[in-house]
């Protein structure tokens, strides 16, 4: 792990050392549709996570919350503006970020073992060394005794665990998180989550967390950021969380202040909803129209 | 950090497919003694369709000439077997022909892998090669087996590559196909912790595409011993082929079936082989139902 983390810190230049995780500016990301037309899922997209911060973003179905995190991995390339991460302008795949699927992204032909030892494997750490980090790193999300089980044979939350330990191995210093836990039934869901927090105290990256679920951004992050019902989204609104820290999500939504909370931002929330409501049901609407 | 119950008593990692749970007893008995059944339903069939076979030929309704007659055929093959056919032992035969189509095999599906996973992953590579391998493709390439035998003559060589060029396209569009189904998300995931284009290909691409070449196989097996009797057929001096071909020429119907008895057998023994080969490869997979039916 030393290994990896040196070359890290060489590759980073002084004055990129106070620039922010991540810094977009007018961001505009357009994908073409199959039937040549342009789509523009973002719109001048400003945005600003700070080193070590933790971030949530709300906003109603499809509204480019994912495709924000696909510009930040470096998974896709921003249309027009700019997008930067630690002060360098993304091109590529981001090297020090981790990214969380919302669907399983381990490999099922590999056993949980050499799930978590990929990333230090692909970048040449020797075998001996990358596997006791990883049999750590297995430990530490609570797996011990899971090391040589295929994925299929594990649950849908130990799954997740996997993919969380195969991420902070590389001790990424931005971690993106797009819907993780969306496929998790509510209990299991809700412990991830503490357990997410327990372990992002430790290293401290700065984290993205995508989810359409109000509670349980405002239960995780330091900072709420809502979209604005896409096409063409944007930002609405930015809300600080200042609950204290460490926090229970299991517990933490009975706290009145985090009802206070959750009531302000719902309000922002609420109206892109149902703006995002009205145009499933609009277009819906004229197919069936077309069909009578 | 503690393991969740929940999550513990969701894992059921130890069971194997063929493991029955409680009260396994009664339900063996019965799954075997259903077994029996079908292998006994099975072995009627055969008795049935060669004993009605034999005994139309010698009550005269079909001609034994024409159609041949299983005791006749069980004697063509002990002849075979103990005094050896016209071109030497039944065994020198039977090893030229797999000779052959072993070679073929392998060197058309490596062949047909490589190509296939460097087209699925090279896109200028696929746009360039792509439309060449369709015409070639299209043509019926067996046909080739008679161009093959003037080009290399009626040794080994020409059969070779007939069975090469029926190999390559079963197993190519598959891991061709296999290469471009691979999930997108195993790929950006790699990417992201690190891996270079060819640790993506070789860690992702290749195992993922494995299922769908695995598949190939099986047929590609069955068009590697085609073309090495066909080669054989069509200009050979050994081989099973050429034993059918003198049988034909003889009007041997005994001889040619007794040859096809024996290519049978070699089939079903790759046939086996490449099952266990593709139970190796792909045991990371979840159980399927099919395979406690295995078991």
């Amino acid at each position: 792990m030393t290994t990896v983390s040196e070359s890290r810190t060489n590759g980073r230049t002084a004055a990129a050392a106070t620039s922010p995780a991540i810094e977009m500016t007018a961001a505009t990301k357009r994908f073409r549709t199959p039937d040549g037309a342009s789509y523009t899922a973002l719109n001048n997209l400003d945005l600003r996570v700070e080193r070590g911060e933790f971030c949530a973003i709300v906003g109603p179905t499809g509204c480019g919350k994912s495709t924000s995190l696909t510009l930040a991995a470096g998974m896709e390339k921003a249309s027009e503006g700019s997008v930067r991460v630690f002060g360098k302008e993304v091109d590529g795949i981001t090297p020090n970020a981790g990214f969380m699927f919302q669907t399983d992204a381990i490999l099922p032909w590999q056993s949980v073992l050499e799930n978590v030892a990929a990333g230090p494997r692909y970048r040449g750490v020797n075998k001996n060394s990358a596997y006791r980090d990883a049999r750590d790193w297995i430990r530490r999300v609570g797996l011990a005794g899971f090391e040589n089980n295929y994925p299929h044979q594990l649950s849908g939350g130990m799954r997740k665990r996997v993919a969380l330990a195969q991420n902070l191995i590389n001790e990424p210093e931005l971690l993106l998180m797009d819907e993780p836990f969306s496929a998790l039934d509510v209990q299991t869901r809700a412990k991830m989550s503490t357990e997410l927090l327990t372990l992002w105290e430790q290293s401290k990256p700065a984290v993205v967390f995508v989810t359409h679920d109000l509670e349980e951004a405002i239960a995780l992050a330091d900072k709420v950021v809502v979209m604005t019902a896409g096409p063409a989204a944007g930002v609405k609104a930015t809300f600080h969380i200042d609950l204290p820290r460490p926090r229970v999500v299991q517990e933490i939504r009975f706290d009145k202040k985090f009802i206070d909370i959750y009531q302000n931002i719902w309000e922002a929330l609420r109206e892109e909803v149902d703006i995002a409501y009205a145009q499933t049901t609009r277009s819906a609407k004229p197919d069936r129209t077309d069909a009578e | 950090m503690t393991m969740t119950s929940l999550d513990k008593t969701a894992t059921v990692p130890e069971e194997k497919p063929g493991a029955a749970p409680q009260g396994s007893g009664g339900r063996k008995r019965f799954a075997s003694r259903r077994r029996l059944t079908v292998l006994g339903v099975q072995f009627g069939i055969v008795v049935l369709l060669l004993g009605s076979w034999e005994l139309l030929v010698r009550a005269g309704a079909l001609d034994a000439l024409l159609y041949g007659q299983p005791s006749l055929i069980v004697k063509q093959l002990y002849i075979w077997v103990t005094e050896g056919t016209d071109n030497g032992s039944l065994g020198q035969q039977i090893t030229v022909t797999i000779e052959e189509a072993l070679i073929g095999f392998f060197i058309g599906t490596a062949l047909g892998i490589v190509f296939g996973v460097a087209m699925g992953r090279i896109q200028f590579l696929s746009e360039v090669i792509g439309p060449f391998l369709k015409v070639i493709n299209a043509v019926p390439r067996i046909v080739l087996g008679s161009s093959f035998v003037v080009m290399f003559g009626l040794g080994l060589m020409s059969k070779v590559m007939l069975v090469i060029v029926l190999v390559f396209f079963g197993v190519f569009f598959n891991a061709f196909q296999g290469t471009r189904e691979v999930d997108k998300n195993f790929i950006a995931n790699a990417e992201i912790l690190g891996a270079s284009k060819w640790q993506v290909t070789r860690q992702v691409v290749i195992p993922s595409a494995f299922s769908w070449i695995i598949a190939s196989l099986h047929v590609a097996f069955g068009f590697a011993l085609i073309g090495a009797i066909v080669g054989e057929f069509l200009g050979s001096q050994e081989g099973l082929g050429n034993l059918i071909r003198q049988a034909q020429g003889n009007l041997n119907q005994n001889g040619i079936w007794a040859a096809m008895v024996i290519m049978a057998v070699v089939a079903l023994i790759a046939e086996w082989l490449i099952t266990k080969l593709e139970n190796r490869l792909l045991r990371w997979r979840p159980p399927q139902h099919s395979a406690a039916a295995e078991a």
